[in-house]
């Protein structure tokens, strides 16, 4: 059966950890990191990378445009 | 384990992008506190003329607020407006170019208070721009005052108990208000705090440029946002916050389509 | 064979906005200016040259849709009055402080706050100190004559484009409602022949964004456009010096007036010469740049200089900066509409400086 996968990439610097992609996503993939960036926020990352759908939800709200998404369809 | 990142290793690759920042967005980070909606309508706006493929004919108007370095983040041909003149500015490009794009990007403090004669004056004579109108109910550059757009009752630097609308008058619907105008051809409003909300806005930006191209007159596009800052509250209780009592006060939704108001069921 | 017509200044600067080639007259109604908006529109220039003309909801309107068209890199216009212009210094500021090109017109009238529609010459400092708010000056032009009404809309234009600054023309009530026969120049085309790579177009790829803007928060880098700024105000000052002087050269004593007051003079130049008193007239045709050296010359072979003004004394004091107490300098004014009689000035110049 086909499977679609997606992955987000954050660009770290630019992130100020707003939470709002973390909110935004429908399948618990993203988490703010405790460690902090440059500019000393929280930034998102994937804490759940399997359950990533690529749904893009994420970069649609993040106010930053600091998300880039992936998705492949996998064929089991 | 090794076999999840086996699997990033080949989604995470070029062919499988399915977003990205536009290319008409600069490199430079946005000066907007983590949260505002800014970033986001800025991003949809350039995605738009990016695929419109129109940014040898865009020309685009920052106003005064926290949005005034605009120019900065949208790589396009752009020019800055004094308090509230946005409209007048636009005019007066749109007039000399009637062939490009010219839209102008407005706080409520800009558009609803010391602009509000440019804003209806531009509106009423159809001016063929579109007009982008953040709405966060307050000013957000100068430390959080009220706005004409600030609730009853709402908190700002400036109504410190609330605001009393006895004393200090009702918050204006300045998009009910323009769409009683008949040069405004599109009159919508909208926001950006949820990928539907984003998915739809987006939608009504497209309308407003290709409106332009058929020469059609205005298209007016409020974007109900939030200000956490001035709010005093987290990116996130501030959205929750602007969902139930801004956009109750706002509600979102297409008011005026192809010249017609739309009538309430 | 010349163009010569019978007209108002008011009049004739607006034809002479067609005739030079003008993109775009941005405009509001205040006495005693109407006439500019009512000429124009009635000309329909947009049939004659494709000019575009737009009656705005205010002033502010107005010198802002100039401010965005001048950023397209036309010759774009505006006129007014006093109460007019005090509204549109907000976007001439702008303009000053992002460099861009625009003519804007004041026939004064009288003031302070509504005054009078009765003319005068009373905003003489707010236009040659910029009038608006930062360190900033524009070239003011004080046509004399209906001629000149037209002639300074294309010198104007000129100054405007090689500075990329806003340029004033100071005209009051009396030139802009009087009717005179003015020789009218050619129609010129439309195109505008100077550098055009800093307008806004819509970005193409083969450059960076154009931005027009007058907000730099970077201090240094403020510093440096003001200091820009000011070589560019100074290049003026040395360039665009104009005056016309009469009878200057044998004059014992000399009338120093601008605009509707310099023709009043000329008369009385004519009647102090008549019974034998050695006077002339320096008219300054640029208010900014002042033509200060001049008069500084001047002030050092005659014995008196007498200020003629439609106001309380405004030119005066960049008369007295340039004498450098080299000379007496008087003044004989009137205000609120009232104007003066070449007998009336005449008697004054006996006065003030005792003459027998």
């Amino acid at each position: 059966m086909a499977k679609i996968k997606g992955a987000i990439v954050i660009d770290v610097e630019r992130c100020k950890g707003c939470e709002l992609c973390m909110d935004s996503c429908p399948t618990d993939v993203i988490r703010m990191e405790k460690k902090v960036n440059g500019k000393g926020y929280h930034y998102a990352y994937m804490e759940n990378p399997e359950n990533c759908t690529g749904c893009i939800n994420c970069a649609l709200v993040c106010p930053d445009a600091v998300i880039t998404v992936y998705r492949k369809k996998f064929e089991d | 384990m090794e076999k999840e990142n086996l699997r990033l290793d080949e989604i995470i690759r070029e062919e499988n992008i399915v977003f990205h920042k536009t290319s008409l967005l600069t490199d430079k980070v946005f000066s907007y506190c983590p949260g505002c909606g800014h970033g986001v309508v800025h991003r949809v706006i350039m995605e738009i003329i990016e695929e419109l493929g129109i940014q040898s004919d865009t020309i685009g108007i920052s106003p005064v607020g926290c949005s005034v370095f605009a120019y900065d983040f949208m790589n396009i041909d752009m020019q800055q407006a004094a308090h509230g003149r946005a409209p007048a500015v636009a005019t007066g490009i749109k007039r000399c170019w009637p062939e490009k794009y010219v839209f102008t990007y407005q706080g409520d403090g800009d558009l609803a208070a010391i602009g509000t004669s440019e804003t209806i004056h531009a509106c009423n004579r159809g001016e063929n721009i579109a007009i982008f109108f953040i709405n966060n109910g307050i000013y957000g550059m100068t430390g959080g005052q009220m706005a004409p757009t600030t609730l009853s009752g709402m908190k700002s630097s400036t109504t410190p108990y609330g605001r009393d609308t006895m004393l200090m008058g009702n918050p204006i619907k300045m998009t009910e208000l323009v769409a009683t105008l008949p040069g405004t051809y599109f009159v919508t409003r909208q926001a950006v705090h949820t990928a539907l909300y984003v998915r739809k806005f987006k939608k009504a930006a497209r309308m407003a440029f290709e409106n332009q191209k058929l020469k059609k007159g205005l298209s007016f596009i409020e974007v109900v946002s939030n200000c956490n800052s001035g709010w005093k509250m987290s990116p996130l209780q501030a959205n929750r916050w602007m969902e139930e009592n801004m956009l109750a006060f706002y509600p979102p939704g297409d008011i005026k389509i192809n010249g017609e108001l739309i009538k309430k069921t | 064979m010349a163009d010569i017509k019978l007209m108002k200044g008011n009049e004739a600067f607006a034809e002479a906005a067609i005739r030079a080639g003008c993109d775009a007259y941005f405009g509001y109604p205040i006495t005693p200016q109407s006439e500019v908006l009512e000429y124009l529109t009635a000309q329909e220039p947009h049939k004659r040259t494709g000019m575009i003309v737009l009656q705005a909801e205010s002033e502010i309107a107005a010198i802002n849709m100039v401010y965005g068209a001048a950023g397209t890199g036309k010759r774009v216009m505006t006129s007014s009055s006093g109460p007019g212009i005090s509204l549109k210094q907000e976007g001439i500021s702008y303009m000053a402080g992002s460099e861009l090109p625009c003519l804007i017109l004041n026939v004064m009238r009288g003031g302070p706050g509504l005054g009078t529609i009765q003319p005068s010459q009373s905003d003489y400092f707010q236009a040659t100190r910029g009038g608006g708010h930062g360190d900033y000056y524009t070239p003011v032009l004080a046509p004399a004559s209906v001629q000149e009404m037209a002639d300074f809309v294309r010198l104007g234009f000129e100054l405007a484009f090689k500075y990329r600054n806003p340029v004033v023309i100071l005209s009051d009530g009396i030139i802009g409602q009087m009717m005179e026969k003015v020789e009218l120049f050619p129609q010129q085309p439309r195109a505008v022949e100077f550098d055009q790579s800093w307008v806004t177009t819509g970005k193409t790829p083969d450059r960076e964004r154009n931005i027009i803007t007058s907000v730099d928060l970077d201090s240094a880098r403020q510093e440096r456009h003001n200091q820009d700024l000011q070589k560019k105000y100074q290049n003026m000052r040395e360039h665009e010096v104009r005056f016309e002087s009469i009878n200057c050269d044998d004059a014992d004593y000399i009338f120093i007036a601008f605009g509707s007051a310099s023709r009043i003079c000329q008369k009385s130049v004519k009647i102090a010469r008549e019974k034998g008193i050695k006077v002339g007239l320096l008219r300054p045709v640029t208010l900014f740049p002042f033509p200060a050296k001049e008069i500084k010359k001047l002030s050092k072979q005659v014995k008196g200089m007498l200020c003629v003004e439609l106001n309380a004394g405004q030119m005066i004091e960049d008369v007295r900066l340039a004498v450098e107490n080299n000379t007496l300098v008087a003044l004989h004014n009137r205000m609120g509409g009232m104007v003066p009689t070449p007998e009336e000035v005449y008697h004054a110049l006996l006065q003030k400086f005792s003459i027998e």
